[in-house]
């Protein structure tokens, strides 16, 4: 199926459509997807590294299948989270940019109100990238049907870079996708924004 | 089970909100004697919540979920009402079911966790109010009964539909007035508790809420037994101070008037007779325990001195 329909920054409406449902696919192995076309892994890493590094807020959410440690797998890739997160600190410009890493605990709705400074929730994870300015951010540990939801969500009413960290098949609804997510494979990405430090101008 | 499943990975500790922080160093899991004398020294597995002030049924659950034996490994079973308010709040797997359907989703939900997890205690219980158990959902009720299926109900009677503003419900009692029932009920308050007793219930309790101890004993005996031998029935009062005309302050007031012994809540238990052993089993146990606990003690009292 082709189709013209490409997964960008938003805000593109109140209920935007699934990504997939317009005959956006997934990559497979090895692969990853930009805007909905699907890339090598390499290209990316690259073109991830370059929003993180070019947004006035860059921030990952790390989900409980990365926060809480389950089994060692988990434990390791956390580690790679706070070593992402640590690197891209590293190559912003303090002065311009600031870098975040905020947690998504668990998908239980947060009423009466959520404090959007220290969390995002998948059932309105607008908030807390409203309330921080961000526009670049990263999933990563969080259940598929939850980031879907975010993901839509933030499409909807945000004009937020999305990027999804995903240990399945990878995510129709980011802009940006790698599937088959790793400790190795964060830590990759990490390698990406240290190597492209400098080489990509500030936001303005 | 342990805490070992409830850790927060090492190098997101510091970004963790405060209250899983909490809930993973404060909380009662794996606390094998757990009680509601817990809350206030320990984290709750539910602090804020979105009922009424002085709602009966924020009690309820408070206690409740303090006395539960098996916190990590209980799935709770909700259904529409009140009580689906709160679930999103508590820290305990639940699910919310169809109106009504509760019994039958906890039904396949105990069967698959025993094939799932067939090495582990894993107990169900089901907190629906009066409306989901009784009307709407009474078929499920009785047949989740009838199958022996092994866990807990646990029934909120306010006696009317509350949260969608005051309809007649099966529970209510006879000649009640409510906003949306405005010409009183015309039949008795259907005896569900004796019913359950013929559908072969093992345990079970009519009651209110009012004394926490009491809350803790007939809640770990119902789950204790709905995982030993068979279903459990619990059907408590938790009125709702809106729709029968009472001040935020006057729930507690209001359930010791409606134990007292000629009225329809007072303290009523069936206990079979397999469930009889269990309890004395348990109970021998706990008192072995405490002896052990006091040997210790008096041990490490003379070697100190």
């Amino acid at each position: 199926m082709t189709t013209t329909y490409r997964v960008m920054p938003g805000p593109e409406h109140f209920l935007p459509p699934s990504a997939s449902s317009m005959g956006i696919r997934l990559p497979d192995p090895g692969q990853a997807h930009i805007h909905g076309s699907i890339v090598s892994e390499d290209e990316a890493m690259e073109q991830a590294a370059r929003e993180f590094l070019a947004a006035k807020v860059p921030t990952i959410f790390p989900g409980p299948l990365v926060l809480w440690a389950w089994n060692e797998k988990a434990a390791k890739k956390a580690k790679a989270v706070r070593h992402l997160y640590e690197t891209i600190k590293e190559c912003v410009d303090p002065k311009l940019q600031q870098a975040m890493l905020i947690p998504m605990p668990d998908y239980r709705p947060k009423y009466p109100k959520i404090n959007p400074e220290i969390e995002i929730n998948p059932n309105h994870p607008n908030l807390t990238i409203w309330h921080n300015k961000i526009d670049a951010c990263m999933f990563v540990g969080v259940h598929c049907h939850q980031a879907n939801l975010s993901l839509k969500i933030i499409r909807g009413g945000t004009s937020c870079y999305t990027v999804a960290m995903c240990a399945q098949a990878g995510h129709e609804d980011a802009m940006l996708s790698f599937r088959d997510a790793t400790a190795e494979k964060i830590g990759r990405l990490a390698d990406w924004v240290k190597k492209l430090k400098g080489t990509v101008p500030p936001p303005e | 089970m342990s805490k070992e499943r409830i850790k927060i990975a090492e190098e997101l500790y510091d970004i963790m909100p405060a209250e899983y922080q909490d809930l993973v160093k404060r909380a009662t899991y794996g606390n094998e004697q757990r009680g509601w004398k817990d809350i206030g020294n320990a984290k709750e597995l539910i602090e804020e919540h979105s009922l009424c002030a002085g709602c009966p049924e924020s009690m309820a659950f408070r206690y409740i979920l303090a006395s539960l034996p098996n916190p990590e490994d209980t799935v709770m079973v909700g259904s529409t009402g009140c009580t689906s308010l709160v679930f999103p709040h508590v820290a305990v797997h639940n699910i919310h079911s169809l109106f009504g359907n509760q019994n039958a989703i906890a039904s396949g939900l105990k069967r698959a966790l025993s094939v799932r997890f067939p090495d582990r205690v894993k107990d169900v219980v089901v907190l629906a109010g009066d409306g989901a158990t009784v009307d709407i959902g009474l078929d499920m009720t009785l047949q989740a009964w009838f199958r022996q299926e092994k866990f807990t109900t646990i029934c909120f009677d306010n006696e009317l539909y509350a949260n969608t503003g005051g309809q007649e419900s099966g529970l209510m009692q006879k000649g009640f007035v409510a906003k949306m029932a405005p010409v009183g009920k015309s039949f008795e308050k259907v005896r569900l508790p004796e019913i359950a007793r013929e559908s072969g219930c093992h345990y079970v309790v009519n009651c209110t809420v009012s004394k926490p101890n009491l809350v803790e004993k007939v809640i770990k005996n119902a789950v204790h037994i709905a995982r030993e031998i068979g279903p459990t029935y619990l059907q408590m009062y938790t009125p709702c101070i809106l729709e029968i005309g009472k001040n935020s302050m006057e729930g507690l007031q209001e359930m010791r008037d409606s134990e007292k012994p000629s009225e329809r809540f007072a303290y009523k238990e069936f206990v079979s007779e397999p469930a009889k052993e269990l309890i004395a089993e348990l109970a021998a146990k706990e008192k072995e325990r405490k002896a052990e606990a006091k040997r210790q003690l008096a041990s490490q009292t003379v070697a100190v001195g």
